[in-house]
């Protein structure tokens, strides 16, 4: 066995546990920000060296191999924009900045966990460890809303792991075995495919990683805790939450249940269809725009559970993809959205009146990650949406295709609403909108993304492939 | 007639619609809390009996990691419901309805 392998999350975890040492002696809260992107390097650059091992550890509970590494680098860029975008919006929590930063780092650890594992108890752990950091960060404002955002959150996340335990128990109890690879083994060998207990096995699975994608009819929570909770979180928890349950999906269905493949493929398909459907209709009426990226997320997950559908390594590939692109857009229009709600201290939409002329530069960003999230070339989201869609064509999901481009067209329509509230509208006041200089790093690193993605996707592409092609033995 | 696994399945069942009842019944949020842990010791009788019948020990393994994870969930979940009380004096899940459920 090699601890190397284990070496980005190890060191990822000392650098939370520095941070919160350094909180105790520091008196520049600041800096503890500074600390932490910088010190995201040293897992980072653990991560890069190990690309292109596949190897295993702890008795096959840990795999690295491209999947699993690709997915690490993805968390640790994101969680370096989020606590980038953070410093602007630190002050409601001045003198928590070292907790915050520590939990938002331990909640990556265990999204790296969750990406790397193969094996359902090490799963559940990491699903956990993520998830109880993402609850005490909903609630850190510790004010009426964010309290209540991170109580419902819980309650209904406990209520999720334990569906998802139940049915982790009846694959447990067919099989005899957690290891994804002997389960997969298993149900061939003893013939289970026809078991109805290992289809309500399934579902309950099903229905406990949905709860994680914000897959609808488990997607209640999303739009409470997308309001309630502090900006920053938010943007994390829109992205790299979501990414991380595709990973976890990803590795479950395709490496357990591939010989049981036809009956998932299906559920997918139709919880596709439907959630694409609820998020996009429901969007339209929401006035907090908060509130309205929380339904369009919901929207997203119908569209990269497309790539679940296909069941194929296209579809995976195109999945993988579509949770980069969807990852700088989404980051990006939050980044946005922290500045100017930070001035405006106001998340309605009809308080956006006019911003292009109060912050010209934060108002082209935001517009363009909604562009880009309504799929209009050249951003990221057209490609995006142009290779998972081909993808479910080429497993012959054309009526889901249909339905995913009536969707798209819906879409357009409150996305662009808020470009034209912004660029149309009567400014409100003639005060300028202030951001600092990590922010907009961030934000100008978000949209580069979008726009270089949309434009030469093909590097990328490639990486995409390389990692969906590690699901398939 | 012995005990077979097929009552311990049953009970583990019934159990766990014990539990999802008091989660969507109940308004006390304390009272959901405690209706989560019900299901998960649900899930732990089916764990455990799974494994006794299978000859294998992963599934008492499991179950320890749910206990403690589960000790570590409810701990958080107490502190958010104190942090609420002291802002609403409530704990009734109902009156949490700042923003639309």
């Amino acid at each position: 066995m090699n601890i190397y392998l284990l070496s980005p999350e190890i060191s990822l975890l000392a650098l939370a546990l520095v941070v919160i040492l350094l909180d105790l002696f520091m008196d520049r809260k600041w800096l503890l920000g500074v600390v932490s992107v910088v010190g995201l390097i040293v897992p980072a650059a653990f991560t890069v060296a190990l690309w292109g091992t596949n190897q295993t550890a702890f008795g096959g509970a840990l795999v690295v191999d491209q999947f699993s590494l690709f997915f690490k680098l993805f968390f640790l860029v994101v969680v370096a924009l989020v606590i980038l975008s953070s410093t602007d919006y630190a002050h409601k929590f001045a003198a928590f900045r070292g907790e915050y930063y520590a939990i938002l780092l331990l909640a990556t650890t265990g999204m790296m966990l969750m990406a790397s594992t193969r094996e359902l108890i090490s799963i559940y752990v990491a699903l956990e460890l993520t998830g109880i950091s993402l609850y005490v960060l909903t609630g850190f404002l510790k004010d009426d809303k964010s309290s209540e955002a991170g109580l419902k959150y819980l309650l209904l996340g406990a209520v999720a792991s334990a569906v998802l335990l139940y049915g982790m128990a009846l694959v447990f109890g067919l099989t005899g075995t957690t290891h994804l690879r002997e389960i997969a083994t298993a149900i061939s060998a003893e013939g289970l495919l026809s078991s109805p207990a290992l289809l309500m096995g399934i579902v309950l699975l099903v229905a406990g990683f949905g709860f994680k994608i914000a897959a609808v009819p488990f997607q209640m929570w999303v739009p409470d805790v997308y309001e309630g909770a502090p900006t920053p979180v938010t943007a994390y928890l829109s992205v790299a939450s979501k990414a991380a349950g595709f990973a976890v999906i990803l590795r479950v269905f395709y490496e357990a249940l591939g010989p049981a493949s036809l009956d998932w493929g299906m559920i997918f398909a139709v919880i596709a269809a439907i959630t694409m459907t609820v998020g996009n209709v429901v969007a339209i009426a929401q006035s907090n725009i908060k509130r309205m990226l929380g339904y369009s997320s919901i929207a997203q997950a119908g569209y990269l559970m497309i790539g679940l559908a296909a069941a194929s390594t296209t579809g995976s590939s195109a999945l993988v993809f579509f949770l980069v692109c969807y990852a700088f857009t989404n980051l990006g229009a939050f980044i946005a959205i922290i500045a100017i709600s930070n001035k405006i201290d106001s998340d309605q939409i009809a308080d956006y009146s006019g911003m292009a002329r109060r912050a010209p530069l934060l108002s082209l960003a935001l517009a363009l990650c909604l562009i880009s999230l309504a799929g209009i070339p050249p951003t990221a989201g057209f490609m995006a949406k142009l290779y998972i869609f081909s993808a479910g064509i080429d497993s012959g999901l054309v009526w889901l295709v249909i339905i995913a481009v009536i969707n798209t067209v819906i879409a357009a329509y409150y996305y662009l609403r808020v470009v034209r509230v912004i660029y149309l509208g009567a400014p409100l006041s003639e005060e300028r909108v202030p951001s600092s200089g990590a922010l907009r790093a961030a934000l100008s690193f978000a949209c580069l993304g979008v726009l270089a993605l949309g434009i030469y996707p093909w590097m990328v592409l490639r990486i995409a492939e390389v990692a969906a092609s590690m699901l398939l033995p | 007639m012995g005990v077979g696994l097929e009552h311990f399945l049953i009970l583990s069942a019934v159990l766990f619609a014990i539990g999802l009842y008091g989660v969507l019944a109940k308004k006390n949020a304390v009272v959901i809390l405690m209706s989560i842990e019900i299901m998960l010791s649900a899930v732990n009788i089916a764990m455990v009996a799974f494994s006794r019948y299978s000859q294998s020990i992963t599934g008492q393994v499991f179950v320890i990691f749910i206990m403690v994870v589960a000790a570590a969930e409810a701990a958080v979940g107490l502190a958010l419901i104190i942090a609420i009380y002291r802002r609403r004096k409530t704990v009734d899940a109902e009156k949490f309805d700042l923003m639309k459920w």
